[in-house]
Formats: structure tokens, C-alpha cells, sequence
């Protein structure tokens, strides 16, 4: 790989000369990047800004009312109840995720399995499935009628929860997302453990270091990077849940409400409310809310590696 | 599928108990011996993997009639596949083959685009220094961390606004700029680039777009088949952008026409076609798992040059 010959490694960072005629170069090539990106990121940020401190009526038109949507919203117990949720969520499904994930690479980079091309590829491919696909596969395979469930019901003569029912259906969503992402951030491990110099493990044998050992003082430390950028992605995808809960909402009208997810909300108040400046309002605290915890995460994960 | 540096990394072990114990050492680190243990538990994850997509296959075989008459994992007596595909695209006028170009149309300018913008700004990053670069470098990582769903109001109101809501524009503007992409282009670029070489080509007097194009891009390559299958999944799979975006149905893309297949048995008087969404999945995740397998060479190597840094 081209990555690790000597000219490219003496090649790596920026170089320190070079502004000015070059310095515009830079911009002709980040320029068009930027130009779209301040289009469908900046303006819309900036618009809900806006929005959430306005109040549109259908008596006395556009008004300022400050930060009374921001007020609104502390106390919105739809909101508060969407927010313990996917927190709960986020504290129970992720670590089950990236810990699959984690073992599956590591079992993978021990070079100790048989058929391995076949394993990374096969775990793999639920990336590559929608999530409207994925939720609506898992909707039959739950489902009593013509999925799994029915099947063991039926084979072994019990009765089996049903994961769309209220007090399951969270753990329903929490499979179907793990399904989808395992396999994503087993590659994610791995890519990173693949560069780990074997020079490394060498030195570990002679020291006569176990596999154990090797995994915990080497493989792990090495790929920390990795584990936060994963975990990072995960907590913001967590916060972001959208797309599950709202096609289970068909076949699971009563477990499912329109508050389910602080997303979910903002996306009813506004398509189904006509409430866009509160929507506005609970979105923007979402992004917020989840940028200080990736934010926070980033910071420890990365300290400790100092 | 072993790739070519997987066999280079990893040679084949001894056949096990041939190796004096003297050897063990050598035997540890690079010629591990295959576990069974470690295959089991990896045999578990793929069992997990697979299952749901075997059901996905097998359902798509069968009737609408045998789909809740026979086991959910087993074949029924009448195998239905191709009766089952000829229905899923001529039924409503063949209203799929019309979703799957509308998904093709924002795969290719959508991710197509996205890949453009992602390679020439990761590049510019990566091998220019210019005022104001860690700015862009702030603002697009903190851009990362911000819900979809927090842009996908302002920016419904603002398209709405503008006249594009109802349009294939509604979903390709928005689908243009990948953040992710350019981050690992980025990253990329500072590794696979050597600076020298491009010293090389300025004292040779070449103009840096010619560079870029004769130089960098064969160098980018790897890199830029992993950005572009990234942006085509993101896009292929997108849900919440059309869903907010576009209410005709002709535009829709695939994802959106299952759900509305899917919802149809659920609406008062709607016609149940569970064979139909069934089918109708598995010719939708087709294509994607075709690419992933036939370019994994090239994005895997792609990704773990990535990888290096973080």
C-alpha cells in the first residue's frame, strides 16, 4: 500500500511554505466544497436561528418573542421524555454495538479464523441495506403472522414477546439499528488495526506477552482513535434517531408516539403541527445537546491517550 | 474473499501440531494457528448478519398467499421469484422502474457530485496552506456532530421558499456535501501525496490543476472509490431528506415508494402487496451489495489509509 512507503510518510502534513499565488490555489480547490456547504449548512443553521426566536400567527403575523421557545421547551415533557429515551437508548445500545463490533475485528485481525474474507464481507453487508429496508425486514421478522417469531411460537408451542409491543419495542429499535451498523464499525477497528506495525507483537512474543495482553497493552491503545471516532458517530447517530421508529410506527401505532424521539418531534411539530419555530427551537437544543457530549467524549478519549 | 494483502500478511499457518514447540514464538505473531473458539464466535455475528438477509431472499420467492401460509426461513412449494420481480415492476404502471431511476438520477449527481466537491476540498486541505484553513477545518468537523434532522426544517422552509420542494433538487443540493467525505479525503491526501512530488512538478513548471490531474488524482484513487462509495450508500439510502422534500410520488426514490407500498396495507381499504415490498427490498439492495463486493480491494485499502491518523 502506498501509504506506507517512505516518500509518502516524509510526505505527510502540510507544507510550511506557500501562501499567497499558492495560497489561492488552496482556495480554488476548497472553494466549491465551501460554496455548497454554506448553502446547505451554514444558511440553514442560521435560518433556525432565526426561526426559533420568532413566532408566526395566524392573527398579528411575524413576531420576536426572544427566547420563550427555548423556555417552552425545558418544559415540554414530550420533549424531556423523547431525550431520556434516546439517552437510555444511547447508554444501552452502543456499548452492546461497538463491543460486538470490537470482538468481531479483533477476531479478524488475530488472523485465527477460518474464512475471514468471507466473515468481513458478510457482517459487513447490513451497511449496505437501507434503513427503510432493514426496519421493514425486521418489521416481518418480528411480526407473529409470517416472521421469526412466529416460526419459533409455532415450533416450540410458546409465546414469545412481542418486540412491537410498548415495553419492547426499544429494544426492537436497538437490534435493528445494531444490525444494520455492527458491521460498519467492525471495519472501522480493523482498518485501524491493520496498521498497528507487527513489529510490535513481535517485540510482545519475545517479552512473552499472551494474546490477552497483546490486546489490552497493544491492539487497544492503538486503535483508540478509532474507538472514539466510532463512538462519536454513534452518539450522534443515537441522538439522531428518526428513521426506525418512524416506519415501525405503522405496524406499532400505540407503542410508537409522535414524540418518540427528540427528532421524531421536531419532524411532527412541523410537518404535522405547522409549528416550525418551536421545531426549530427543539433542534437546534438537540444539536447543541449533542455537540457538547460528542464534544465531552472527544476530550476524555482523547486525554487519556496523552 | 482473501485479499492480495491479506495473503501477504498473513501467510497460510502450518498445519497445525507440525510446529516444534521451539518455533512457537514465530508461530504467535505472524502464522497464528486457526481457532476454532475465535470461528465460533465469529460464526454467531455472521448467523446474526445473515439471517434476517437469507429471510429477505427466501420471502422474496414466495406468494403473497404462502408468505403467511409456510415457515418464514424455509422455501415454499411455489417458487414465485420471477413472477414476484415481473409484478414488483409493472405494478401501478410500473411505478418502481420509475423510483429506481429517480434514485439512480440522485446517486449519480447527488453522491457523484458530493465525491467532486469532497476530493478537490480534501485535496486543497490537505496539500495547500492557506489562510483561514482552520477555520474551514472548525466549522466542518463541528458541521459533522449536527443533526440531519436540525438542517432538514430550515432547509425544507428555505427550498420551499425558493420553489425547489417537489424537485429532484430538493434532494441533490443537500446530498452534495458529504463532511465525512472530506474528512477522509483529507486525511487521504496528506498521506498518499508525497509534497515532494509536487515540488517536482511546480519546478518542472506545471500549472497545479495539471498537476492535480496527471499527478494526484491516479494517487487519489483508492481514496476516492471509498469517498464515493460512502456518499452512493448515503444517498442510495437516504429516507428523511425525500421523505420531507418531495410529496409526488414520481419523484420519489426507492426507499420512500417500499414505505408507501408497506403503509398501503395498513390504510383503510389499501391492498396488502407484502410480496411486492419484499421483493421490491431485495432488488433495491441489489446493487449496492454488487458494489461493495466487486470494489472491496479498492475501499478497504482506501479506508485504512484513512484510518491511519485517527
Amino acid at each position: 500500500m502506498t501509504i506506507n512507503s517512505p516518500a509518502a510518510a516524509a510526505g505527510r502534513g502540510t507544507p510550511p511554505r506557500g501562501r499567497g499565488r499558492r495560497g489561492l490555489a488552496g482556495w480554488g480547490f476548497t472553494g466549491p466544497f465551501l460554496a455548497v456547504f454554506a448553502l446547505v449548512f451554514l444558511a440553514p443553521i442560521g435560518y433556525s436561528i432565526y426561526l426559533s426566536l420568532f413566532q408566526d400567527r395566524l392573527i398579528g403575523g411575524n413576531s420576536f418573542v426572544g427566547l420563550d421557545h427555548y423556555q417552552q421547551a425545558f418544559q415540554d415533557p414530550k420533549f424531556w421524555s423523547g431525550l431520556a429515551r434516546v439517552a437510555l437508548f444511547l447508554a444501552v445500545q452502543v456499548p452492546i454495538m461497538l463491543g460486538i463490533a470490537l470482538l468481531a475485528a479483533l477476531a479478524l485481525d488475530s488472523g485465527r479464523l477460518y474464512g475471514k474474507g468471507f466473515f468481513r464481507v458478510t457482517v459487513f453487508l447490513p451497511y449496505a441495506v437501507p434503513a427503510v429496508v432493514a426496519t421493514l425486514m425486521w418489521e416481518f421478522l418480528y411480526g407473529s403472522r409470517f416472521g421469526l417469531v412466529g416460526d419459533i411460537n409455532r415450533a416450540f408451542g410458546i409465546t414469545l414477546p412481542d418486540p412491537l409491543s410498548p415495553h419492547l419495542v426499544l429494544a426492537g429499535i436497538a437490534n435493528i439499528v445494531t444490525w444494520e451498523f455492527v458491521g460498519y464499525n467492525m471495519l472501522i477497528f480493523y482498518s485501524a488495526l491493520r496498521v498497528v506495525p507487527h513489529s510490535l507483537y513481535e517485540a510482545a512474543a519475545i517479552d512473552g506477552a499472551g494474546q490477552w495482553r497483546v490486546i489490552t497493552a497493544i491492539k487497544l491503545p492503538a486503535i483508540r482513535g478509532a474507538l472514539v471516532i466510532a463512538t462519536i458517530f454513534s452518539i450522534i447517530g443515537s441522538f439522531q434517531l428518526f428513521n426506525e421508529p418512524a416506519i415501525l410506527k405503522i405496524p406499532a401505532p400505540n407503542a410508537i408516539t409522535t414524540y418518540y424521539t427528540p427528532n421524531y418531534y421536531t419532524y411532527t411539530l412541523s410537518f404535522s403541527g405547522h409549528q416550525q419555530n418551536y421545531a426549530a427551537t427543539v433542534a437546534i437544543i438537540m444539536g447543541v445537546i449533542t455537540m457538547i457530549i460528542a464534544y465531552a467524549f472527544q476530550l476524555r478519549g482523547m486525554r487519556k491517550e496523552a | 474473499m482473501p485479499t492480495a494483502t491479506d495473503a501477504q500478511a498473513r501467510p497460510r499457518t502450518h498445519r497445525a501440531g507440525t510446529v516444534p514447540r521451539t518455533r512457537r514464538r514465530v508461530h504467535s505473531v505472524d502464522r497464528p494457528r486457526r481457532s476454532a473458539w475465535v470461528t465460533l464466535l465469529a460464526g454467531v455475528v455472521m448467523l446474526y448478519t445473515l439471517v434476517p438477509l437469507a429471510w429477505l431472499v427466501i420471502s422474496a420467492t414466495k406468494t403473497q398467499k404462502d408468505l403467511l401460509g409456510s415457515p418464514g426461513i424455509w422455501f415454499s412449494g411455489h417458487f414465485a421469484l420471477w413472477d414476484n420481480i415481473r409484478q414488483t415492476l409493472t405494478y401501478h404502471d410500473g411505478i418502481f422502474g420509475r423510483w429506481l431511476l429517480n434514485t439512480l438520477l440522485y446517486v449519480v449527481l447527488g453522491a457523484g457530485g458530493a465525491t467532486c466537491l469532497a476530493v478537490l476540498g480534501g485535496y486543497g486541505l490537505a496539500k495547500f496552506d492557506f489562510r483561514g484553513k482552520r477555520t474551514v477545518f472548525a466549522l466542518v468537523v463541528g458541521a459533522v456532530a449536527v443533526p440531519t434532522t436540525a438542517l432538514a426544517v430550515p432547509t425544507f422552509l428555505m427550498f420551499s421558499k425558493m420553489g425547489l420542494t417537489n424537485t429532484p433538487w430538493a434532494v441533490i443540493i443537500p446530498s452534495l456535501v458529504s463532511p465525512f467525505g472530506l474528512y477522509l479525503m483529507w486525511v487521504f491526501a496528506s498521506e498518499a501525496v508525497p509534497t515532494e512530488l509536487l515540488e517536482a512538478a511546480r519546478v518542472d513548471g506545471s500549472g497545479e490543476l495539471r498537476t492535480f490531474v496527471r499527478i494526484s488524482l491516479p494517487l487519489l484513487a483508492p481514496g476516492i472509490v471509498t469517498v464515493l462509495l460512502f456518499t452512493v450508500v448515503a444517498t442510495w439510502n437516504n429516507y428523511f431528506l425525500p421523505l420531507i422534500m418531495i410529496k409526488d410520488p414520481n419523484w420519489y426514490p426507492l426507499t420512500l415508494g417500499l414505505n408507501a407500498w408497506n403503509d398501503q396495507a395498513a390504510t383503510a381499504g389499501g391492498q396488502p402487496v407484502f410480496n411486492l415490498v419484499i421483493t421490491g427490498s431485495l432488488l433495491t439492495i441489489l446493487p449496492l451489495v454488487a458494489a461493495f463486493l466487486l470494489l472491496q480491494r479498492y475501499w478497504q485499502s482506501g479506508l485504512a489509509a484513512g484510518s491511519v491518523k485517527e
